[in-house]
Formats: C-alpha cells, sequence, structure tokens
C-alpha cells in the first residue's frame, strides 16, 4: 500500500460510513423506543414510541437489505469470513499488549478492514443478531396476522422476550462497541477515521491472508 | 453517459430515499385516507333532515283522532284496555317480555334467574317481599306482593314507556301506581300529579331516552346509584359525554342499539351472552342483539391500524370511555351493618356529604359516591354470572354477587370496562347463605324500615320467599359489577395507550395477555441489564488499566 507505514490512507467509502452511522442511528433509536414500549422508561409516549420503533423497524429491514446487497456485489463479504489466525495474538493484545504500549498485532489494511475478533463479532452482529431482531420484531410487528400466516400457535409474550433479550445483547455490544473507538493510537482515531474515511497508518505488516484476494 | 458515474454513492442516496419514504409512509397513507366519510353520504343527510322536519310524522296514525281515546279515563287500566283494543298483539308480546316477569326466560331453570327471581345485588339487595317499593318500576300496576295476576293483560303500564308529553309518573311507594292525587313523596321532597290520560294518550308514541331513562337512570332507588354510566344526564346528553346520544348531535334513542322486536329489548346481561356471534349489521340487517361493530365493523379506526389491531381482545368501550359518571356521582360502596343508628331524638336520619349525596342514612347504613370514575376491567364474553340467595357464602373473603363471564381462552371474550360496586350486607352464617331482608313496608310490621331489626327483617323476608334462616346475622362483604357501555366519550378523550400499556396501568393484574409495556419479565430484565451492567463494568476496568499504565509508562 502506498500510504502504508506513514500519514493516512482511505479506509472506509462513503457508502461504508454512509450505513455505519445510518445502522448506529436506527440502533439507538430503536432501543430507545424499544425500551421505552417495554416499559422502561418515559420518553416520547407510549404511543409515540410504538409508531416511531415501528416505522424504524421497516425503515431498518430495507436498509439492511441494501447492506447486503452492498456486500454481496463489493466483494466486501470477505472482510466478514471468519477466521482463527492470529485471533489468540488480537485476545493477547487487548488482554495484556495494550497495557504495555505494544503495537496492535493486526493493523487496518482496507483489505482487511477487521481483526479476528473484530470480523467475529461483525460476522455475528450481521448474520446472527440483527437478522434475529428483524425476524422477531417483524413477527411482533404482524402480531395480528398470525393466524392468517398459519403461525396461532405463537406465544406473544415468547416473542416479545426474544426480541428484548436480542435488545439487551446489542446494548452490551453498542458499549463494548463505543469503548473500543478508543483504543486506536489516539482516543479518537476510530471515530475521526469512521468520519472522514481516513485511518491514521499504523506500524505493523499485514500478513498474507489480510491481503484482498485477487 | 452513465446515469451514476459514482454507484456506491447512488446506491447509498437510493438507501436514504427509501428510508425517508418507509418511515413517513404510514403519515402520508393516513392523510390520503383522512377524507371525513361517515357523514358525507348525502341520502342519509336529506333523509334526517326529512324526518326531523317541522311537522314531518313517521307513523301513519294520530291518536288524537282514536275513538277508543276519547274518554275520560278514571283509571290507569282502562288506558291500557283502549290500547289493547287496537294492539292486540302487545299485551301478549309483553307478558312473554323480562321487562314483564322480571324473571329471565332462557336463564338456568327459567324461574331462578333475574330481579323477581333469587338473583340478589349489594344494593337493595332483593324484591321479593319489597314489591311496594321495588315495582314502581315495573311496567305493570299494582305488583305489591306475590300474589300479583301476570296474566291480567290490562295491568301492563303502555304509558310509562309510550309517553311523548313526559307529564306521566309513577309514585314511588304505589307498587307501579301513579297518583288519583297530587301527593307528596317526602323522601325526594316531590309532589307527583296524577296523569292527564286524554293529553297523554293523544300523544303516545315510539319511547325515547327520558321513557327508557324512567326507570334505568333511577336504579337503586336514586339517580345514578346504580349504573353508573346511565343517570338522568344522560337524557339530553352532551357530545362530551356521549357521541352517539349527544342531543345536539346523533341524537340517537336507546333503541338505536337496543334493537326492538316485539317488544322484546336486546341487550340483556342475565347468562346468556348479549351478542353470541360478532354479527355486523352489514352482514345481518337489525341483528337482534347488537354491539358496537354492528354500525363500526371490525376495523373500525380509519387512521390508525394499530388501534384496529386491539379489537380481537379489548372492547371498544375499554378504550372510547375513559370514565363514567362524569357529570353526576354514583354510588360505589354501600355498607349495610351501620344502619340502624339513631339521632339524639332517637330518629332515623341521613347525612349528606360530598356532591349533596346522603353519606349515611339509617334505613340503609353508609355509602360512599364517586366522579369521573375510572373502570375496572375484567374478560367479558357478553354475559354476567350471578349468585343466587341460595348460594353458598365464604364470609372470609369478598363475595362476588355477580361477575363477569369469560376468559382469555375462549376467543370470544374481550377485556371490557367495568363498574366495581362494593358493599356489606345481611347474610346468616349458620347456614353460609344470603339473605332478602323484608325492607319496605307499613309502620309496626317486621320491614326493617318500620322496626330497625335485622332478624325481624330478615325472618319475615326469607319466610316470604319460603327460604331457611337461622336467626342469626352476620355481614359479609361483597362485590357487584355492572358492565360500563354507556357514555361513549369523543375520540380525543379515548384511554391514552400508556393508560394500559404500563407497569402499574388499568390492566394491572388482568391475566391471560401479554401487555406491552406492563408485562416485565423482571428474570429477563434482570439478566438483560445484568449483561449491559457488565460490559459498561468490564470497559470501565480495561480503560481505567489502560490509564494507569500508560501514564505509569510515561513515568519511566
Amino acid at each position: 500500500m502506498s500510504a502504508q507505514g506513514n500519514g493516512k490512507f482511505y479506509l472506509y467509502t462513503r457508502y461504508e460510513r454512509f450505513w455505519h452511522w445510518l445502522q448506529a442511528a436506527l440502533i439507538i433509536a430503536l432501543a430507545a423506543t424499544g425500551f421505552e414500549v417495554h416499559g422502561s422508561f418515559t420518553l416520547f409516549g407510549y404511543k409515540r414510541a410504538v409508531t416511531v420503533h415501528s416505522a424504524l423497524g421497516i425503515t431498518w429491514l430495507v436498509a439492511f437489505a441494501f447492506f447486503v446487497f452492498w456486500v454481496a456485489t463489493t466483494g466486501e463479504w470477505k472482510q466478514y469470513v471468519p477466521t482463527t489466525k492470529k485471533m489468540f495474538e488480537v485476545m493477547r493484545y487487548y488482554g495484556y499488549g495494550i497495557f504495555q504500549g505494544q503495537p496492535h498485532p493486526c493493523p487496518k489494511t482496507p483489505d482487511a478492514k477487521h481483526n479476528p475478533l473484530q470480523r467475529l463479532t461483525y460476522l455475528a452482529l450481521a448474520a446472527a443478531l440483527l437478522p434475529f431482531m428483524m425476524l422477531t420484531g417483524l413477527l411482533y410487528w404482524l402480531y395480528n396476522d398470525w393466524a392468517a400466516l398459519g403461525l396461532g400457535g405463537l406465544s406473544l409474550s415468547a416473542v416479545a422476550v426474544a426480541h428484548l433479550l436480542g435488545a439487551f445483547a446489542i446494548l452490551a455490544f453498542l458499549v463494548v462497541h463505543v469503548y473500543m473507538t478508543t483504543t486506536g493510537h489516539t482516543p479518537f482515531a476510530h471515530i475521526k477515521a469512521m468520519c472522514t474515511g481516513w485511518e491514521d497508518a499504523e506500524d505493523g505488516k499485514p500478513e498474507d491472508w489480510e491481503k484482498r484476494m485477487a | 453517459m452513465r446515469l451514476c458515474k459514482r454507484p456506491l454513492l447512488c446506491w447509498g442516496g437510493l438507501a436514504v430515499a427509501a428510508v425517508f419514504l418507509l418511515a413517513a409512509g404510514p403519515g402520508l397513507l393516513g392523510a390520503a385516507q383522512n377524507d371525513k366519510s361517515a357523514d358525507a353520504a348525502p341520502g342519509r343527510q336529506l333523509a334526517r333532515s326529512a324526518v326531523s322536519a317541522p311537522g314531518a310524522r313517521w307513523t301513519t296514525s294520530d291518536h288524537s283522532k282514536y275513538e277508543a281515546l276519547q274518554k275520560d279515563f278514571t283509571k290507569p287500566e282502562e288506558v291500557t284496555a283502549a290500547c289493547l283494543s287496537c294492539h292486540q298483539m302487545a299485551g301478549d308480546q309483553i307478558q312473554h317480555t323480562i321487562h314483564w316477569t322480571w324473571i329471565c326466560p332462557d336463564c338456568g331453570d327459567g324461574k331462578s334467574m333475574g330481579k323477581y327471581g333469587k338473583t340478589i345485588n349489594n344494593f337493595c339487595i332483593a324484591v321479593p317481599s319489597n314489591e311496594p317499593r321495588c315495582t314502581s318500576c315495573h311496567i305493570g300496576y299494582g305488583w305489591k306482593d306475590k300474589k300479583f295476576d301476570f296474566a291480567d293483560k290490562n295491568r301492563i303500564d303502555c304509558l310509562v314507556c309510550h309517553d311523548t308529553t313526559h307529564t306521566y309518573e309513577k309514585f314511588p311507594t304505589k307498587a307501579g301506581y301513579p297518583v288519583t292525587e297530587p301527593t307528596l313523596f317526602p323522601e325526594d321532597g316531590k309532589t307527583y300529579l296524577p296523569p292527564d290520560y286524554k293529553k297523554i294518550t293523544a300523544k303516545v308514541g315510539r319511547p325515547d331516552r327520558l321513557n327508557c331513562g324512567a326507570c334505568h337512570f333511577y336504579g337503586g332507588g336514586g339517580d345514578g346509584v346504580k349504573h353508573g354510566d346511565l343517570d338522568s344526564s344522560m337524557g339530553m346528553p352532551k357530545k362530551s359525554l356521549d357521541v352517539h346520544m349527544d342531543a345536539e348531535g346523533l341524537n340517537f334513542s336507546c333503541q338505536r342499539c337496543h334493537t326492538t322486536k316485539d317488544h322484546q329489548i336486546a341487550g340483556r346481561l342475565y347468562t346468556s351472552p348479549a351478542a353470541p356471534e360478532r354479527i355486523s349489521l352489514t352482514e345481518a340487517d337489525l341483528a337482534s342483539k347488537i354491539a358496537c361493530e354492528s354500525c363500526h365493523g371490525q376495523k373500525p379506526h380509519k387512521n390508525d391500524a394499530k388501534a384496529n389491531d386491539h379489537v380481537d381482545k379489548v372492547a371498544c368501550q375499554s378504550c372510547h370511555i375513559p370514565e363514567f359518571a362524569r357529570v353526576l356521582p354514583t354510588k360505589m360502596t354501600w355498607d349495610w351493618s351501620t344502619a340502624g343508628q339513631m339521632n339524639a331524638e332517637g330518629k332515623p336520619f341521613k347525612k349528606e356529604g360530598p356532591y349533596g349525596k346522603p353519606v349515611y342514612d339509617s334505613k340503609k347504613g353508609n355509602f360512599t359516591w364517586e366522579k369521573n370514575v375510572e373502570p375496572v376491567y375484567y374478560w367479558f364474553n357478553g354475559a354476567m354470572s350471578n349468585m343466587l340467595v341460595t348460594d353458598k357464602v365464604d364470609p372470609t373473603k369478598i363475595v362476588s354477587v355477580n361477575h363477569p363471564a369469560g376468559s382469555p381462552s375462549d376467543g370470544k371474550s374481550r377485556i371490557m370496562p367495568f363498574k366495581r360496586h362494593t358493599g356489606k350486607q345481611p347474610f346468616d352464617p349458620v347456614n353460609a347463605t344470603f339473605v332478602i331482608p323484608h325492607l319496605f313496608g307499613p309502620k309496626d310490621s317486621d320491614a326493617y324500615w318500620a322496626s330497625y331489626d335485622w332478624k325481624r327483617a330478615i325472618a319475615s323476608g326469607m319466610k316470604y320467599v319460603d327460604l331457611p334462616f337461622s336467626g342469626d346475622v352476620g355481614f359479609v362483604e361483597t362485590e357487584y359489577f355492572f358492565p360500563i357501555t354507556h357514555m361513549v366519550a369523543p375520540k380525543e378523550r379515548v384511554v391514552a395507550c400508556g393508560e394500559c400499556h404500563s407497569a402499574e396501568g388499568r390492566l394491572k393484574g388482568l391475566p391471560g395477555v401479554y401487555v406491552p409495556g406492563r408485562d416485565v419479565h423482571a428474570g429477563v430484565t434482570m439478566v438483560g441489564w445484568g449483561a449491559v451492567a457488565a460490559a459498561v463494568l468490564a470497559v470501565i476496568a480495561h480503560g481505567v488499566g489502560r490509564m494507569v499504565s500508560s501514564s505509569r509508562r510515561k513515568g519511566q
């Protein structure tokens, strides 16, 4: 890479950044309205919370479809292929090395935007947790049509609890995710990169598997 | 030329557009449907103005010109005979109605259920042995004891329902008779006048709200005592009180919903459901038992799909009647156990409380009254289950003298609002049954309101109905329910979503349904918030560790 080793390099494309922040906004708004519907607090008023949550949920479905299409057509799905290579090093880094001022074992490159832990986490998120939330949310939303859809045996309570558990999982992810943005070489480096697209180059050499397959 | 030089940017733009369209979609769609169609039908408007125009007549007869009515009636029975001379079917029809028998014909054994059967309540408890007082609301003349001749058609009181002059009144203690000379009724301080039969019969017509209200507004012996959603304020209600009966608006008569066929009036609640099927007027014109959806259908909300989604579980009344007794107060508790106290002169007395209503009456005990009462909610299939006076009573808990029938799982019940009237009433602690006290009677009789002796009064009442009484008198706490179905508020005043969708809301404790916002699974919530808290703690610890180690490194 031309920019490797010094200065900045362009890491996140416009669509990636747009998708990331739209996703963030939707998830936070969905959580805020969703937890109000659940009864955790009063913010918008129950009726508005339900209306907004439903509208956002459907919006999310459409936006996610765009993301899937984008990932599939651009080949970016390869960024999410899980690997165990360097997994131990990354875990060791966050558990120990980071306190010693050691460099990250997986420097970001446009070909490998995610380290093995991120790959696993984001894959779980995009392929399991978010679809799970979309499925349970859609079911919840379609509650009155269950009988017509042949789902008469379903329990609203079960669907609601499942959806709620997923929401807690996302919330826990969000906490850790936001914290992890501060683990770059400066606390705001990663956030800045997700805004501008330009990441500061770090030391370290990518291994072959981290390079885009031709 | 390429339309889109930066494909990713275009996809992004498309996504944004789709997102906004979808988010705004429901609102846009709603606006498109929001043309007021309800009263736009020109035919309906024309028909309305045609029949309400001055001089317009529905009927093809003028009762002032009937020969049978051109005489000076001395007794009300003579009026009835004149009515029946033309309306030959009416007498037989009336004799088959619950309005006449005060017995539900198709409930249980066909003789126990009904005001004159073995059902009781926690107001004045029961009719038998108290007929002259209670039957002032009967549509007959002279039902003063159990020897009343139900077969005598001339005893039917046609006028109480069909007098359109509203000058005809029955006297409260005369077993359904009007007075023959001006008479003062000391309890309400009102002087009742003998009816001018000739004037009244000249103008008989279909019953209006005041005719039905003459009894149904005053159930339990006074305005608004029993129902809470039916009192004299419903005679000429404003729209804010009832959107359908709004005297200046839709102006519905009672029969608009309580459809009537052969003098059988729809809406009875004993045992058999009022609406066994959810029938719609569009499916079967003039269904004999009708509900809100008979006119409004099952998707009544034009701009609110979520509200329509509720109709499978929630009765219309639950949202559309936020409170009852919105103009006049209604009686909420009645404690018979404190009755019988006398004042310094040794005489029975009354004490007035808030709303100008008695809170103590030596004859009846303590009362409380309330206005703007929030209903209680139960699963309801359209029928009330009733205890009989012969049923066993467990005095260690509040006894439900009647109770809404239904369950969340039968597919027919919906969540319905009720007035819950609580009381303390006499019972027989030895036989563990309710009792019927003889309350009303002449001075020096066994009647409680004459002798103020419970034992004598109950012994007399129970002997009258031929039921055992041990001689011991106790008092048991009871509750009694009335479905709330009148006083439908304008849509701006419906119950807000959050009033049920909250842990401490109106549906607190209602079983059989998952109510989002109310039903919080404590375990799930604990695990969930626990996980989030653990994540927060972990990142704080990690962050602090980083800060400490970094400053240590700098120090070196």
